[in-house]
C-alpha cells in the first residue's frame, strides 16, 4: 500500500516537459518534492502566481507572498504574479496542463465530490469547481477507501457534487486507474496489492485486461 | 491630472451606510485593505453585504466585523478559517452565498467591465449552478452568472500616486486588481502613497480611472495566516 509520500511520487511520473500545473492542497502539494530531473516546469496557484518555489527560509517569509493554502513561499526564475481573474482566465482557458486534486469520492462517470458533506460544515469550494470544470487534464490523488474502509471510487457519487464528467485519471494507495467509457481500467497496482484487493476496495466498475504491473518507483 | 487623494480613511468611507453592499479585496489575509475594515469595524456599519473571497480570521481582517455581527450577506468563495463566521452561520444568523472562487473573480470584473453576466463552466451540474440559466455552446454546458452590483468596493494596494493610479505587490493583487471599479464607488488605501508622476505609467496594474478615492494606510499589520518555512542545510 502506498504512503502519501509515493502517490505524489507516482503521480510526478506523469508530469512532462513545459507543463504548467496546479496543485491542490494535501496529497498534490507534495507533488512539487518529486518533479524528476532535468523537466521544465512551473507550478501555478491559483490566487495570483506562475513560478511558485519553495517555502522561505525562516526569517524571509513575506506576507504578500503566499499560495492557495495561505502558506508563505518563494518564487523561483522566471515567476510572474497575476489577479485573480487573470489566474481563473488561465485556468479557464485551458492554458494551465494539469491539475490534481485531493477528493471525497469519485465516479464512473468522471464525477468528482470534494467540497461539501450535508449536515457537516461547510467551508465552501474554493477554486475547486473552477478547476475540474475547465481542464482537460485532470488526476485525482486520494486514498482509495475512506476512514471506514468503504470505497471512494464509486458507480455514483452520493456527495454533493464539485464538478461533473472531468476526471480522467485516479491516483490511490492501492492503483492507478483510468477513466475509459463509463468505467475504470486498472493500470497498475500498488506494489504487493493483488487484483483482488483492489476489486475487493472499488465499488464501481473495473476493466482488468492483461497483465496488470506494479507501479515503479 | 484629475486628483482622488482623501484626508484619511475616516473621510474616505464617511458615506458607507447600514445596509450597503461591499467588495473587499484580499485572498485571505494576503492584501486586505486592514485600514477601511477597522474604520467599518469602529463605526460599528449594520446589516452589509460583504463580497469577499474569504471573511478572514477569528481576530482579524473581516472576521472582526463579523464579531460585531456587522454582516448580513456573506459572499465568498472559502471561509473554513474562522469560527465565529461557523457559529453564525450554522445559527442562520448571517446568510452565506458561496461562490466558486473564478466565478467571484469574473462577477466583479464584469462588473468593472461593463458586462451584465458571463457563461462559465464551473459549477454545472452542482448545486452552485441551482436555479441558474444554462446555455450549451459547443457541446459543452455553461452557467449564466450575473455581474455584482456593489456600493462601494474597497481595495488596497502597494503604492498608489494622487491619480488613483495602482500597484500591487506580489499576490496581495488577488482579488483588488477585479473589484477595482467594479461598485458605484472604489476606494484604494495604499502603503505609500505618492504625487501624480512618480509611478512609472508603464508599471500601472490598475489605472486611476476605476478609483474615485485614494489614501495612505496609517499603519499595515500585514498578518500571515500560514507561516511556513523551511530549515537552512
Amino acid at each position: 500500500m502506498l504512503t502519501k509520500e509515493q502517490i505524489a511520487q507516482r503521480i510526478a511520473k506523469e508530469l512532462q516537459n513545459g507543463y504548467y500545473v496546479n496543485l491542490g492542497i494535501g496529497i498534490p502539494t507534495l507533488i512539487a518534492n518529486y518533479v524528476p530531473e532535468g523537466l521544465e516546469i512551473e507550478f501555478q496557484s491559483e490566487n495570483g502566481i506562475l513560478g511558485m518555489g519553495p517555502f522561505p527560509y525562516e526569517g524571509e517569509e513575506d506576507a504578500d507572498l503566499i499560495n492557495a493554502g495561505k502558506q508563505t513561499i518563494t518564487t523561483l526564475p522566471g515567476a510572474a504574479f497575476f489577479d485573480s481573474a487573470m489566474s481563473f482566465g488561465m485556468i479557464r482557458g485551458q492554458h494551465v496542463d494539469l491539475t490534481v486534486l485531493g477528493a471525497m469520492e469519485v465516479d464512473q462517470n468522471g464525477d468528482i465530490a470534494s467540497w461539501k458533506i450535508p449536515g457537516k460544515l461547510v467551508k465552501g469550494m474554493g477554486g475547486a469547481m473552477d478547476l475540474v470544470s475547465s481542464a482537460e487534464n485532470i488526476i485525482v490523488a486520494m486514498m482509495h477507501t475512506n476512514k471506514h474502509g468503504e470505497s471512494k471510487i464509486l458507480k455514483k457519487c452520493t456527495l454533493p457534487l464539485t464538478g461533473v464528467n472531468c476526471v480522467t485519471r485516479v491516483v490511490t494507495n492501492l492503483c492507478m486507474l483510468n477513466l475509459e467509457n463509463g468505467k475504470f481500467r486498472l493500470l497498475e497496482r500498488a506494489p504487493g496489492i493483488s487484483i483482488d484487493e483492489i476489486k475487493a476496495a472499488t465499488e464501481a466498475d473495473l476493466i482488468i485486461e492483461g497483465d496488470i504491473p506494479e507501479m515503479k518507483f | 491630472m484629475i486628483t482622488k487623494t482623501v484626508d484619511n480613511v475616516q473621510v474616505a468611507i464617511a458615506d458607507l451606510k447600514d445596509g450597503m453592499t461591499c467588495m473587499v479585496g484580499g485572498f485571505g489575509l494576503c492584501g486586505i485593505p486592514e485600514n477601511i475594515i477597522s474604520e467599518m469595524v469602529r463605526r460599528n456599519v449594520q446589516n452589509l453585504t460583504c463580497i469577499s473571497n474569504n471573511a478572514g480570521v477569528d481576530d482579524f481582517g473581516l472576521g472582526l466585523l463579523l464579531k460585531q455581527k456587522q454582516i448580513k450577506t456573506m459572499i465568498a468563495s472559502y471561509v473554513g478559517e474562522n469560527a465565529e463566521f461557523e457559529r453564525q452561520m450554522l445559527n442562520g444568523e448571517m446568510e452565506v452565498i458561496l461562490t466558486p472562487q473564478g466565478t467571484l473573480a469574473e462577477k466583479c470584473r464584469a462588473a468593472q467591465q461593463g458586462f451584465p453576466a458571463v457563461f462559465v463552466k464551473a459549477g454545472y451540474g452542482t448545486e452552485a449552478a441551482e436555479g441558474k440559466e444554462t446555455r450549451e455552446f459547443d457541446g459543452k454546458h455553461y452557467v449564466l452568472e450575473l455581474a455584482f452590483k456593489a456600493d462601494f468596493s474597497f481595495v488596497k494596494a502597494w503604492k498608489g500616486d494622487t491619480a488613483g493610479n495602482l500597484i500591487f505587490k506580489g499576490t496581495a493583487r488577488n482579488f483588488n486588481a477585479p473589484m477595482a471599479g467594479a461598485a458605484k464607488i472604489t476606494v484604494a488605501e495604499v502603503e505609500e502613497l505618492v504625487p501624480a508622476g512618480e509611478l512609472d505609467p508603464n508599471q500601472i496594474h490598475i489605472p486611476g480611472i476605476f478609483v474615485q478615492r485614494i489614501f495612505q494606510g496609517e499603519k499595515y499589520e500585514k498578518r500571515i495566516e500560514q507561516r511556513t518555512v523551511r530549515q537552512k542545510n
